[in-house]
């Protein structure tokens, strides 16, 4: 946390508590300063104000200004039909009505998208746990000295090089049912053709397996940058006491391992729950709806389906949002009772 | 990130540790470059042998002066390019101050910016692209450039501003201090000292941004339609659906989109993860 002040700022600027959460950037200053406090943090911090000016101006535009709307149209009826639009010349006002809860009611009731939760979550939770534990795997693979290992990890992180629908697409041509390279090498050994894509089942392990082999590169080279900036002399120490190669790991390796750890896992959770070309581009969330992820869906509904279900959408939108920042908050607690300054 | 010399130096593997190191390397190595490599080949191949096991057959460019001749591929790379490279420069213009002010002063709004820097990553697309749509579709702005431009730039401002941060709090402060000293303002310092300093990081979020932008799939799917308007993630799709594939096209498109994009990567990885992790970590 940047506790340095401006050169130029009062000290009566920075002997106020920075604390208040909602006080907005760009907002009138705090309450306790003396009289005139405002125009005295206006000439302090006027050269910061307008520095993080255009940032603010844009998130408030064209972002929160859409999320605004996005939670205004989850409380309503909106969809392709009763939306303001233009047909030729011809403008129609928006005629949707406002529902108030019933949206979120529906669905936090309705089978749907509690399965689809279901689902997002074993994804999610499958997708992260692979994904790190091969991803540490490599790492302490790499952190040896071993011949060959810069050759070994520029193999190992072409994954993340190629841009994600490419790759999604090169999945699709191995999974493919009857000419896939996958089936015909099984084919080759006597074993009858995966529906890799076509059965529930395999479709979701294939979904999984996909998502894993595009995260180990990013996972892999942060926990390796993590491994290396543990100390060797830690090990030495360690080994001198007589620590075997499993208690080294254990209590020098995964406490080092710490901030980097957590971050990743924060991060790559946020990113595997809203994985959206992965499922969209595989599998089309099918078949059926066996692996539709609660942001597939969410766009299934406004742009899949017809008419196009505006409402629906906006309010699987608002609660993936809540759940996720829910997530972080848990997550953030958790880690500071455990004594971490995240 | 810390040098590598500083592995521990710890007996000498049994040569049977040895062989089970590398055999375990050699496997996920080839598992991580297989996929990526099969379609290279097969990009190769004459499209009567696209589907066969074959390794390299008759090898041939058929398969790219195809897709170059036949099919909108160097429109849609044109989008692609024009919008990411658009999205990128306006996205690290915005931010570039605001990293910087938030790396080094403490202001009022300054916790309330970075707590909405921070929950912004974890917007899911499904959550702005209703609104943003109906905004778009209200402006006149679907399927055209400057809709997805600025739909883009929703994802790359705070991304942006949030990794120059991470880049702008790893150059002394003793720099800006100086500056001052010498009488500069805050913006001064900004400009003459600090953003010349930070040109290597500036350029790794700009590229990251860039190949945010280079593979976004869900905004472009929904907003354009129509061949000549289509973006490469779309364009894409549009030889593999599920009426039948043409492989040919597909994989050689793929190539084309990946390799530029692929050895830019590797160059630059080393600085990404730095980045993302200080970013992150000192949040």
């Amino acid at each position: 946390m940047a506790v340095h002040t401006g050169p130029s700022v009062a000290p009566a600027a920075d002997g106020t508590p920075v604390r208040g959460r909602s006080r907005g950037a760009g907002g009138p200053a705090g309450k306790t300063r003396p009289p005139g406090g405002l125009r005295r943090a206006l000439s302090v911090h006027w050269y910061a104000w307008t520095m993080v000016a255009p940032v603010v101006v844009v998130i408030g535009v064209i972002i929160g200004y859409p999320l605004l709307r996005g939670v205004y149209l989850s409380l309503t009826d909106a969809n392709e039909r009763n939306v303001e639009r233009n047909i030729g010349v011809n403008h129609l006002p928006a005629t949707y009505e406002f529902v108030g809860l019933d949206n979120y009611t529906d669905a936090l009731t309705g089978s749907q998208f509690l399965g689809t939760l279901g689902w997002t979550l074993v994804w999610t939770v499958s997708c992260v746990s692979v994904t790190f534990a091969l991803g540490l795997g490599l790492a302490t693979l790499l952190n040896r000295r071993i011949a060959g290992r810069s050759l070994y990890r520029m193999l190992l992180i072409l994954p993340w090089a190629v841009p994600g629908f490419v790759s999604v697409f090169a999945w699709r041509f191995l999974y493919n049912e009857d000419r896939g390279l996958l089936n015909k090498l099984l084919a080759g050994g006597g074993i009858d053709a995966v529906p890799w894509l076509n059965d529930p089942t395999w479709a979701k392990f294939s979904v999984i397996a996909v998502n894993v082999w595009l995260g180990v590169p990013f996972m892999m080279v942060a926990l390796l940058g993590g491994l290396q900036s543990i100390s060797g002399e830690m090990y030495e120490a360690a080994e001198m006491d007589g620590a075997n190669a499993r208690q080294r790991f254990r209590h020098i390796t995964m406490p080092g391992l710490r901030p980097v750890s957590t971050t990743v896992i924060l991060l790559s959770t946020i990113w595997t729950f809203n994985m959206f070309p992965v499922i969209f581009l595989l599998t089309r969330g099918g078949p059926g709806e066996a692996t539709q992820i609660l942001v597939t869906q969410a766009y299934k509904f406004s742009f899949e389906i017809s008419p196009r279900d505006y409402a629906q959408s906006s309010t699987w939108g608002v609660l993936i949002l809540v759940l996720l920042m829910l997530f972080a908050a848990v997550y953030r607690r958790v880690l500071r009772k455990q004594g971490d300054t995240w | 990130m810390a040098p590598a010399a500083n592995t521990p130096r710890r007996g000498r593997r049994s040569p049977l540790a040895s062989v089970a190191l590398h055999t375990t390397l050699v496997v996920a190595s080839v598992i991580a470059v297989f996929p990526v490599l099969w379609v290279f080949l097969t990009s190769l191949k004459p499209a009567s042998y696209a589907t066969t096991t074959d390794f390299f057959r008759d090898p041939t460019f058929e398969n790219y002066t195809g897709l170059l001749r036949d099919t909108p591929f160097l429109t849609w790379f044109g989008n692609s390019l024009l919008i990411a490279g658009l999205t990128t420069l306006l996205g690290v213009f915005t931010a570039a101050t605001t990293g910087y002010a938030v790396s080094r002063f403490r202001f009022p709004g300054k916790r309330g910016l970075m707590w909405t820097l921070l929950v912004t990553q974890m917007f899911p697309v499904a959550v702005l692209i209703v609104p943003i749509y109906n905004i778009m579709a209200g402006l006149g702005l679907l399927n055209r450039s400057a809709g997805l431009v600025i739909t883009y730039m929703t994802i790359s401002v705070p991304f942006c501003a949030w990794m120059m941060k991470g880049f702008f709090d790893t150059i002394p402060r003793e720099i800006d201090e100086s500056g001052m000293v010498d009488g500069l303002t805050p913006f001064g310092t900004f400009f003459r000292l600090i953003l010349p300093l930070a040109r290597p990081g500036l350029a790794v979020t700009a590229f990251y941004s860039f190949i945010t932008a280079w593979g976004e799939v869900a905004y472009a799917s929904a907003f354009m339609v129509g061949d000549e308007n289509l973006t490469l993630a779309g364009g894409l799709q549009k030889f593999v659906n599920q009426y039948g594939a043409q492989w040919g096209p597909m994989t050689a498109a793929s190539v084309l989109i990946a390799i530029p994009a692929a050895v830019v990567f590797l160059f630059a990885q080393r600085h990404l993860v730095t980045g993302m992790s200080a970013g992150a970590v000192k949040g």
